[in-house]
């Protein structure tokens, strides 16, 4: 239907009319370059996500220049390292026009969704993610996959519609055993035998797509497109069936981990949210190595964040805790920023120190970073910061801090959408609707 | 939009005055029937006119698929799995149920999950339990054992009989499996991944046909009855019994649905019907979650807040249904359960294992407030909160919704406790005397300062960082001098049981209470109240109340729908 090439596919992602086509990846069939097929093909770029929670402190946080050579203040001091990796992007607003101020709410809804909730727990549509996956995540195991450090599978910034959260992981043996469990076909296994429990396993999920016919003669309007949904469900069932029984495509970068030995520990402590932060995002790296998905979102949230000895969690903090007006910040409040700081470096590092062909798995990946506020304390809309990190297969230069003017913080999420090949020409809703890219880190 | 606090009992208060205003000015809507608890049955003796519960497709909780699983497969298959979060509408996860959707994420979770169920169903040690016959050869399809066990296992997982299209559909591959691998009941297996994977099993569709002695109104269903019945007084779905009397029409009849309640609420399952309930209302899913800073409470580890639920959960079970206790005296009863790791929070000699047990007289242990459980659930990782648990109380008990806080609040002037402010009572004095934060803080600090004698992990103290803790409060204007005058005082508040009723009565029928419910709820009401507020009498009457099965055409009015969520106040 198609006729692909690394020029063609190119060109229409820069004019946001193609969509990339999933398929393996196989780097023995590398150009000579390694940053693509050999028949011309790109490499697949996949997306991510990551939240923090509780914004940042202007003083603390904000360089003072814009640009390549933009100073560190503290609260991003753990991100020198990797500065090459990430863009910073500050002083974005999320407007809410008519609706409340819905406190560590309203910030990620519209920067994930586009629009402004109305009430608490309303969210007003899919998140980005899920629009992103539609398109990218068909061909693998797992359209997306979702994970918390904060312990608490309620804990997402996923949404396939208002009702239908798409629930973190909080377990490392429980993600483990799905990624790389029984069911895992290691790409580079030297033979390959398809499941005959496999082949019958598929052939009854016909019988299950006739029972939901047969419940859609009896329900309303409503629980139908719940149904159409549990029918789609069952479609992605086939089709992982259809893969196990098809042989996968060697993955050079693919090494199934070693089996956990112990889940993640229980607790707030900011040590605690960091350990299940690294075994979570260790399993993501591999996962998406392995192809097991191209959508990725992964939160440390830390809103609940306890710090030894302090008897505040970190959000009571920024309600409480003095301003130390000689720095013109909340002290403990910016630690817990820093504590964040630090798990997104990790997570960027994590990606960029993954080998991918002749470059880093990052290289092929646009992950787009945000929290709920800017600064916490008052429940800021505005002055809201963003991070992107990864090259999204040559679509993105990084190492940039871009000053976003106070305009739509949804600009982060329409240029990931037309990265990553949507063709669409605005996102948001009222004064968050945007047909603006962020082109400042635009390649 | 009304007072969710009779007025009459504020009166003479200028404490209660202002908790009043303050609810009027930001809670949502009503709790009906609140204020028309009456212990005259002959007044309230006929059921009222209602509109009546809809028939919904719910999504089965994990708990139902479990308790459902132990039924049909043995009390030991039960799978480690946790089903996608719920959204609590109206104070309850249950009623999330009828707008849940399901995704990919979660079908690939039913279908392993079905797979691990299905797998350890035919081990050969499990296999006689389930399997009723035997193949003529394990080594190849037998369509009749199949058959046999196929329509067993979908009659009680689909609640009603499998037409014969589907169970043929199932015993044809079964058959085909068995015979590709060689395998009788791996062949099965399948056929039982097919059962469990199947809408069919997840959603609950209760479906209505025309009432005969009704005309222009509607009622569930035999077999949607039994279901409805089933999940609200087993939390699980209907046994071979209640499938018998759908399928006979026995359920129809008064005598028969009468008859059928009434050996459910005797029956042992009503208490795992009855911990759902309770665990559902009281937000205990949060328990889940709850951790303390290991520096400030060394002894609250994971398992103290797994025991500290279980605690409650026995506690109330064992004075309402094992001794059909007033529902009120669970506030101010001093009869417990404790476990080792508890014993040794609440400052007590060890116990061996669960062992009932009675606080004296004397002691500051008063009811389910003073419970582990409810203290820390709502106190921060590191301190107490007045805030939390005086909004727990007040929503999760009396069913009046606290309004969040303004977003754009200035706190300035609520900063870290200065060294003049000793305790919690200290500090929080400021959302008193501060116009913006007053308004919501008298209707919870009040309340959350009696409990101010346990620190954030439920542990007794007398003092905070040296400072005698002053424990006075009053709950909508009875004043008392400790949490055991704020047990007695809720004790007798009339929200307590009216809100008991409100949260039964939406939880049993799956829909949210509106204000065209406000007549229904006060005859529950006033029935509870003339049963000395027994429970299981409550049960009963919403199991055989003509709205618990019928429903009327029209739909109420679209504005009434609406209720305030509950969110979180912040200190």
């Amino acid at each position: 239907m198609y006729d692909f090439n690394r020029r063609r596919v190119l060109r229409g992602m820069l004019g946001g009319g193609a969509v990339t086509v999933g398929l393996p990846l196989l780097n023995v069939f590398l150009n000579g370059n390694g940053n693509a097929m050999a028949d011309g093909r790109p490499m697949p770029v996949r997306f991510g996500t990551w939240y923090w929670a509780l914004g940042i402190a202007k003083a603390a946080f904000v360089p003072g220049k814009t640009g390549a050579t933009y100073d560190f203040k503290p609260e991003m001091e753990a991100l020198k390292p990797v500065k090459d990796h990430f863009n910073v992007l500050t002083n974005f607003t999320a407007f809410r026009d008519n609706a409340p101020n819905l406190c560590h709410f309203s910030g990620w809804v519209i920067n994930r969704t586009g629009a402004a909730p109305m009430t608490s727990g309303n969210i007003p549509g899919e998140t980005v993610d899920v629009t992103i996956a539609s398109q990218i995540g068909r061909t693998t195991r797992y359209k997306m996959l979702t994970a918390s450090a904060d312990g608490n599978a309620r804990d997402t910034f996923s949404y396939d519609n208002p009702t239908t959260p798409n629930a973190s992981e909080v377990s490392g043996l429980k993600f483990y055993t799905r990624l790389f469990g029984a069911d895992f076909q290691d790409p580079n296994a030297p033979s390959f035998t398809p499941s005959p429990k496999v082949m019958v396993r598929k052939s009854a999920i016909s019988g299950v797509l006739d029972d939901v016919k047969d419940l859609n003669k009896v329900v309303g309007a409503d629980d139908k497109a719940r149904l159409d949904q549990y029918f789609t469900g069952l479609r992605h069932l086939e089709k992982q069936f259809d893969q196990q029984l098809t042989k996968p495509e060697p993955i050079a970068a693919c090494k199934k981990p070693g089996a956990l030995k112990e889940d993640t520990k229980v607790g707030s402590d900011v040590s605690i949210i960091a350990s299940r932060h690294k075994i979570l995002t260790d399993l993501m790296v591999m996962a998406v190595a392995c192809d097991q998905t191209r959508v990725f979102n992964m939160s440390y949230g830390g809103s609940s964040a306890t710090r030894p000895g302090f008897e505040k969690p970190s959000h009571t903090a920024t309600h409480e805790e003095p301003w130390d007006t000689a720095v013109d910040y909340q002290q403990t409040c910016s630690w817990f920023t820093r504590r964040a700081m630090e798990n997104w470096a990790y997570y960027v590092k994590s990606f960029a120190d993954f080998k991918e062909g002749e470059g880093s798995l990052l290289d092929n990946c646009f992950i787009m970073a945000n929290s709920d506020h800017g600064l916490a304390r008052i429940h800021a809309l505005d002055g809201m910061a963003l991070f992107t990190a990864g090259k999204a297969g040559g679509r993105v230069k990084s190492g940039l801090h871009i000053d976003g003017g106070a305009t739509a913080a949804t600009r982060l999420g329409y240029t990931a959408m037309r990265i990553m090949g949507l063709d669409i020409p605005a996102w948001g809703a009222k004064s968050n609707n945007t047909s603006k890219e962020i082109g400042e880190f635009l390649v | 939009m009304t007072f969710n606090v009779r007025l009459d009992l504020l009166r003479g208060s200028a404490i209660g005055l202002l908790a009043a205003l303050a609810l009027a000015s930001c809670s949502g809507p009503a709790t009906n029937g609140q204020a028309a608890a009456s212990k005259s049955v002959a007044a309230v003796a006929a059921e009222p006119v209602s509109s009546g519960a809809e028939p919904r497709l719910r999504l089965i909780t994990r708990d139902q698929y479990l308790n459902t699983l132990a039924y049909v497969f043995g009390a030991d298959v039960r799978p480690d799995v946790e089903f996608a979060p719920l959204e609590r509408v109206d104070g309850l996860l249950r009623l999330g149920t009828s707008r849940a959707g399901v995704n990919d994420t979660q079908l690939e979770l039913y279908q392993k999950t079905a797979q691990n169920v299905a797998a350890s169903v035919i081990e050969p040690q499990r296999r006689n339990f389930v399997i009723s016959c035997k193949p003529k050869n394990e080594k190849a399809a037998d369509r009749a054992c199949a058959e046999q066990v196929l329509s067993r296992i979908g009659r009680l997982m689909f609640r009603q009989p499998l037409p014969k299209d589907k169970l043929a559909t199932l015993v044809e591959h079964a058959s085909a499996s068995a015979d590709k691998l060689e395998d009788f009941y791996a062949g099965l297996a399948v056929a039982i991944e097919e059962i469990l994977v199947s809408p069919k099993a997840m959603l609950i569709a209760e479906t209505a046909e025309p009432d005969p002695k009704k005309p222009g109104s509607m009622r569930l269903d035999a077999y949607s009855l039994a279901s409805r019945l089933s999940y609200y007084l087993w939390d699980a779905a209907p046994d071979e019994a209640l499938l018998k009397a759908a399928e006979t029409g026995e359920i129809m009849t008064d005598r028969g649905r009468a008859k059928i309640v009434d050996m459910m609420i005797a029956s042992p399952r009503l208490k795992d019907g009855m911990r759902a309930f309770f665990d559902d209302m009281f937000d205990f899913e949060k328990m889940n979650t709850l951790s303390k800073d290991a520096l400030v409470y060394p002894a609250f580890t994971g398992l103290t807040a797994e025991d500290a639920r279980e605690q409650t959960l026995r506690t109330v079970v064992d004075h309402l249904i094992t001794k059909k206790g007033d529902y009120r005296d669970l506030y101010t009863s001093r009869t417990t359960f404790l476990s080792p790791p508890l014993a040794a929070l609440y400052q007590l000699p060890t116990v061996k294992g669960w062992t009932e047990y009675q606080f004296p007289e004397n002691s500051p242990r008063s009811g389910l407030l003073t419970h582990i459980s409810f203290l820390s659930a709502h106190s921060h990782p590191g301190r107490s909160s007045p805030t939390l648990r005086g909004k727990a109380l007040r929503e999760l008990l009396l069913c009046q919704p606290v309004p969040r806080p303004p977003a754009n609040v200035d706190f300035s002037a609520l900063e870290n406790p200065k060294a003049e402010q000793k305790t919690q009572r200290d500090r929080v004095t400021f959302h008193l005397e501060n116009p913006v934060c007053a308004g919501c803080h008298r209707i919870t600090d009040p309340i959350g300062l009696a409990m101010e004698n346990f620190d954030g992990s439920g542990r007794y103290r007398t003092t905070e960082r040296g400072a005698t803790i002053d424990a006075s409060g009053n709950l909508d204007g009875k004043q008392f001098t400790n949490v055991v005058g704020l047990a007695a005082a809720l004790h007798d508040h009339p929200g307590l049981t009216s809100c008991l009723v409100k949260r039964a009565y939406a939880y049993g029928t799956g829909s949210q209470t509106t204000n065209d419910d406000a007549e229904m709820l006060k005859f529950l009401n006033a029935r509870f109240g003339a049963a000395g507020y027994r429970v299981p009498d409550l049960l009963r009457t919403i199991a055989l109340s003509s709205s618990f099965a019928e429903f009327k055409l029209e739909a109420p009015a679209k504005d009434e729908a609406k209720t305030a969520s509950a969110v979180p106040a912040t200190e």
